[in-house]
């Protein structure tokens, strides 16, 4: 059964002790059953019941046990995203608002003022009677980057944010699902709510851990399906531990997927599918694509499969469906959608050959004289050379035609190539020029040792 | 190496880079007949500030900018004093 409008996840669950999934992190490990008779809230779930709850836990295994504890008591559960700064958390607190916190740590909230009650949450499940009556539609509340440095707080519902999982078959259980991201994160959260409404067991990732020891311990746990950026893949496998791992399903979101990228996985992992999925935190998952292939059939616009509706106006692709968010929350919230429901994701995409391809953020635009250069489409050209394992594509502020292009490329194997990387440059540049107008092939090509990752596992780009 | 080298190296190498003809280089070579584009240009202008730690161009006011080859050199010639 999925979530109607009615039920809570625990609900859902069938609210039973038999529950054998198995969730675990870093830490520690609990079976969801355990929950029938225990708690992770140290006795004190009832406080909650009708608040306005801020889970801002530092161990995922106790942001998960909360939120299936609390989906359905608490009014609203605001998912605080790890590393979040203490202002920004005070700026959540009072814009949201919140009046009551669940945590593993030290917040470093003094001097705010009370909001309620304090509970430490802990991944031990002690034994309690709770009260799970479903007695709110609890709003999910979730938090993404603004522009300003803020974050931007976006209202869902539990229906909305499982619009796009399928029905539970009962061979199901034997997935035991795995995600790069933090599952506070849109593209996280689909893959703890698949797992526990599709009887999966869940493996959460840890910014504490290593990506080679994530992988490792993901292998151990027998990982069947797992979910990552092309950023976290491309860096799985640099980690020399993608081997450690057996996945039955690999799928990819958040980022655009190249070609490259999409080969790369397929070759490293043959026995598993690969596909790439379009999801936002606003507009909710729109679609995946399963042929390997980078963008997706323009047939996809306007078929409305699954409820939802795509346009490609100015450019860029909007999306109307019963899986986007319900609004901004906030002193400074604008409205999520036009006056026809439909969210303007920002995302950029050429239609070639009957198919569409992403090609990059509107917002990220290189001006090169007037000439509009989308970063993401050089790095897809960049990424096609063998030698190449990652690339970030740049402006360069320039005196004469306001920008240049340029990249910072990060080899495969730097010490194989015994000083020929010369070579590779020229050989980078040529594939960048047999493909692209002049004004989007880099100007200069820097090579890097690595590029930094962002904790939402897309790659950083300068604003 | 001389600013005057290093200015002519840039405009031939970003030439072979760019597969533009470029004309016999001498100091009255106006940019219009050199070949190159404003691009080369922006690229040529990028390299130099990589290679001599300066661009005129971004901290020039009130001065005439260059339209033939022997005036650039000298433009950044004047700026590296």
């Amino acid at each position: 059964m999925l979530p109607n409008d009615r039920a809570s996840l625990w609900d859902t669950l069938g609210a039973n002790a038999k529950l054998s999934q198995r969730f675990a992190s870093v830490h520690a490990a609990v079976t969801l059953g355990d929950l029938a008779g225990g708690s992770c809230l140290s006795g004190r779930a009832s406080e909650l019941a009708g608040r306005s709850v801020l889970i801002a836990a530092k161990d995922q295994l106790v942001a998960s046990l909360a939120l299936i504890e609390l989906d359905g008591v608490a009014r609203r559960l605001v998912l605080c995203p790890p590393e979040l700064p203490a202002e920004h958390i005070s700026f959540v607190i009072d814009s949201v608002p919140v009046d009551a916190i669940v945590s593993d740590y030290d917040l470093g909230l003094d001097g705010h003022p009370a909001i309620g009650p304090f509970i430490i949450g802990g991944p031990q499940i002690a034994p309690s009677e709770e009260d799970r009556t479903p007695r709110h539609k609890t709003e999910w509340v979730l938090l993404t980057s603004g522009t300003t440095g803020r974050p931007k707080m976006v209202g869902h519902t539990l229906a909305s944010l499982t619009g796009a999982i399928e029905q539970i078959s009962p061979a199901a259980s034997s997935v035991v699902w795995s995600t790069f991201y933090d599952i506070r994160r849109y593209g996280g959260l689909q893959i703890f709510l698949r797992a526990v409404l599709t009887g999966a067991s869940l493996v959460l990732s840890s910014s504490e851990e290593s990506t080679a020891d994530f992988l490792t311990r993901a292998g151990a746990n027998g990982v069947t399906h797992i979910s990552g950026t092309p950023s976290h893949w491309r860096r799985a496998l640099m980690s020399g531990s993608a081997h450690n791992l057996n996945p039955q399903y690999v799928r990819l979101s958040g980022e655009i997927a190249d070609q490259a990228i999409l080969d790369h996985l397929r070759a490293f992992y043959p026995q598993a599918k690969v596909a790439h999925a379009f999801a936002s935190t606003e507009a909710g998952v729109a679609f995946d694509v399963r042929d390997g292939l980078a963008g997706f059939p323009a047939s996809v616009i306007g078929s409305g499969i699954g409820g939802v509706d795509m346009k490609v106006e100015d450019g860029s692709l909007r999306i109307r469906s019963p899986r986007t968010a319900a609004r901004y929350l906030g002193p400074q919230a604008t409205n999520l959608a036009d006056a026809d429901g439909f969210i303007d994701t920002g995302d950029m995409l050429e239609l070639r050959d009957s198919r569409y391809y992403f090609v990059g953020r509107r917002d990220g635009v290189i001006n090169v004289g007037g000439l509009k250069v989308h970063p993401e489409e050089v790095e897809a050209v960049i990424n096609q050379h063998p030698g190449v394992q990652m690339c970030l594509v740049r402006a360069r502020k320039n005196s004469l035609t306001g920008a240049l292009v340029v990249a910072d490329v990060v080899l495969a194997a730097p010490d194989s190539l015994n000083g020929q990387v010369r070579e590779t440059e020229q050989e980078i540049l040529q594939l960048c020029r047999a493909t692209l107008p002049r004004h989007k092939v880099p100007a200069a090509i820097r090579f890097v040792s690595s590029l930094e990752v962002a904790s939402t596992g897309k790659i950083s780009r300068q604003p | 190496m001389s600013i005057r080298s290093e200015v002519i190296a840039q405009f031939e190498q970003v030439a072979r880079e760019q597969d533009k003809q470029l004309a016999p280089l001498a100091d009255d070579l106006a940019f219009l007949d050199s070949g190159l584009d404003s691009l080369c240009f922006a690229i040529i202008v990028a390299r130099l500030e990589d290679s001599l730690g300066i661009d005129p161009f971004s901290t020039a006011e009130d001065t005439v900018f260059p339209v033939t080859l022997g005036e650039f050199i000298k433009f950044y010639e004047d700026a590296s004093k």
